[in-house]
């Protein structure tokens, strides 16, 4: 069946495929062999191998003021906010399926008109302030409580499983909570690795919260650091450990390996999580779109 | 009367989710009042003159501000929009292949752009293309340049290279959604087309192609709906990549609206502009769902 046109369609197609990909791996790949790199060699150039093998870079910036509190903030923060995410969405998105819930079509829409305004920058700047939330945890994670776009990915979920199951529990005198947690919940883990996906990438990302409303360095993300650090190169001197400093390790660690090294510990949480659940967001989406 | 009691305890229990809706959505409605005051920071709003459309109409006054941002907003949607179909015809190169692997590790890695923060692509770009980055280092040492240049300052190539920034994250990603309408397509269809001696290229243009179109059609009438937020042209975008050098020709609207509102401090007159932002957004997207009802039959959403 195949002609010479079919052939090279596929020697193209291949190679052009091959080249893009490379282009989307080679930056993580280079910032990987730079951090692992010895500081100093690394200036004379790193491209395909590193260039000598240190780990110092790794010891160095979790000595930097701030850095390991920060990690901390940008886990709890991602962990934190994921699950009460899920728990608020999941449970109204369940609330919203029940004809027995009073004024249930206005809840619904209620919800699903916020996907499609945004008050703006400045509003929420002030709203968020008068709330409290200013240099406060919470900030980070209690407006995401509920997202209206996962509410409808799991109403459209939990309206095609069969209803069968659900009233049994009914007739056994089980409470819509009771449904909910012993039934619902556990069947819908499709959807909910999803968006457990969604909101713990979305978690680890965000930073503009933190840059607009949190000036307390105790509540400071990884995001900003790095923020601060690419955009200021006063502070990585200012806040590397004296004693390290003292020993020379100053004369040994370069800027940009600090850079590098952060944005790569930035990165690594991802590049561990995303490609697992890849499966699953792909087939939650597909809930999502049939309905669309 | 169990079932009563179920339905009050069910309702009460749902009501704290609607008020955290109504905090963090709706609540912020209200600090549009701003843009009708001279509100000064710290001051309340109580104490404040009212000042009608004072600020909107010295926002059509500061018209040569408004000009280029907009001209910068809607260039660089343009150019997301026109790169779009980038994504369908990467869909459909994945689609050719036969091997299930390559598929899958071609797909995983070009999805990874999507995943990462904006200053992490802002910190990638920066060992790339600065003037100390990789790119110059290579290029000196082939001798291609003499002197080191950076893309990153270069005001003239900014539209463009924030456009391919804007690909380089969301390509992979884009094409997962076409992949999905790809399979969504009868393979009858293709069976019948072989048997009438199809080739290859007459069963994408026949078959694929067209099997993918509403959902292209869908995705651009968003795309569209969006213009004043859309792709190179988003804050956070915006904010990593803008330098003194290239604030002129990157600016966009979200961005000036911090600009002027935070960090100048102009409260009012950034409210107004973000207001005016919203209203067209909200307008753009009711226009471009009568549009699909019209042509398609059914509405976007």
């Amino acid at each position: 069946m195949k002609n010479d046109s079919s052939i090279w369609f596929d020697i193209v197609n291949y190679t052009l495929q091959i080249l893009f990909t490379l282009l989307c791996v080679y930056p993580f790949y280079y910032i990987l062999i730079y951090s692992i790199s010895d500081p100093q060699q690394a200036l004379k150039g790193v491209f395909l191998l590193p260039n000598g093998f240190t780990i110092v870079n790794y010891t160095h910036i979790f000595r930097l003021d701030n850095m390991l509190n920060s990690f901390f903030i940008s886990v709890l923060r991602t962990v934190s906010g994921t699950i009460l995410t899920i728990a608020c969405s999941s449970w109204l998105a369940y609330a919203v399926t029940k004809n027995e819930l009073y004024f249930r079509k206005t809840i619904y829409r209620f919800v699903v008109i916020t996907m499609y305004f945004n008050a703006g920058l400045i509003p929420w700047y002030i709203t968020m302030k008068e709330l409290g939330l200013k240099n406060n945890f919470l900030l980070y994670i209690l407006p995401v409580a509920v997202v209206a776009y996962y509410v409808v990915l799991f109403k459209t979920f939990i309206e095609q499983l069969p209803p069968a199951l659900e009233e049994s529990a009914m007739i056994d005198g089980a409470g819509f909570l009771k449904i909910f947690t012993h039934v619902i919940f556990p069947l819908s883990m499709p959807i909910i690795a999803t968006i457990a996906v969604f909101a713990s990438v979305g978690q680890w990302n965000t930073w503009y919260d933190n840059y607009f409303l949190v000036s307390d360095d105790r509540l400071q993300t990884l995001q900003l650091i790095l923020y601060n650090y690419l955009t200021d190169a006063q502070r990585i001197v200012s806040s590397s450990n004296l004693q390290d400093l003292n020993r020379g390790l100053a004369a040994k660690i370069s800027p940009d390996s600090i850079r590098i090294t952060i944005t790569m510990v930035v990165t690594i949480p991802v590049l561990l999580v995303y490609p697992f659940l890849q499966r699953f967001f792909v087939k939650g989406l597909m809930v999502g779109a049939i309905k669309g | 009367m169990k079932l009563k009691a179920n339905r009050v305890t069910l309702f009460l229990m749902v009501i704290p989710f609607v008020i955290i809706v109504f905090l963090f959505n709706y609540i912020p409605l209200f600090g549009w009042l701003y843009a009708f005051y001279d509100y000064k920071p710290g001051i309340p709003l109580s104490h404040t003159e009212f000042v009608g459309l004072k600020y909107f109409k010295w926002a059509i006054e500061e018209k040569d501000d408004l000009i280029r941002v907009l001209t910068n907003t809607l260039a660089l949607s343009f150019l997301s929009i026109l790169a779009s179909p980038l994504s369908v015809i990467f869909a459909i190169m994945i689609n050719e292949v036969n091997s299930k692997r390559f598929r899958k590790v071609v797909q995983t890695l070009t999805t990874l752009p999507n995943f990462i923060s904006w200053i992490i692509v802002y910190s990638l770009a920066t060992f790339m293309f600065s003037s100390g980055g990789l790119l110059n280092e290579v290029l000196m040492k082939l001798h291609w340049i003499e002197e080191p240049t950076t893309v990153l300052g270069n005001s003239n190539a900014t539209w463009w290279f924030q456009t391919a920034i804007t690909v380089w994250k969301n390509l992979g990603w884009g094409a997962i959604i076409y992949l999905a309408a790809i399979a969504g397509i009868d393979t009858e269809l293709y069976d019948a087309a072989k048997v009438d001696g199809a080739g290859r290229f007459q069963r994408i243009l026949a078959i694929t192609v067209p099997g993918i179109m509403p959902t292209f059609f869908v995705l651009l009438l968003l795309n569209i709906a969006s213009v004043l937020s859309n792709g190179a042209s988003g804050f956070e975008q915006n904010f990593v990549f803008y330098n003194s050098q290239v604030g002129d020709k990157i600016e966009a609207l979200d961005y000036y609206v911090y600009r002027v509102g935070i960090a100048t401090g102009d409260v009012s007159f950034g409210t107004a502009i973000g207001i005016a932002k919203t209203l067209i957004s909200v307008i753009l997207l009711f226009s471009m769902n009568a549009l699909s009802k019209r042509v398609r039959g059914h509405s976007v959403f």
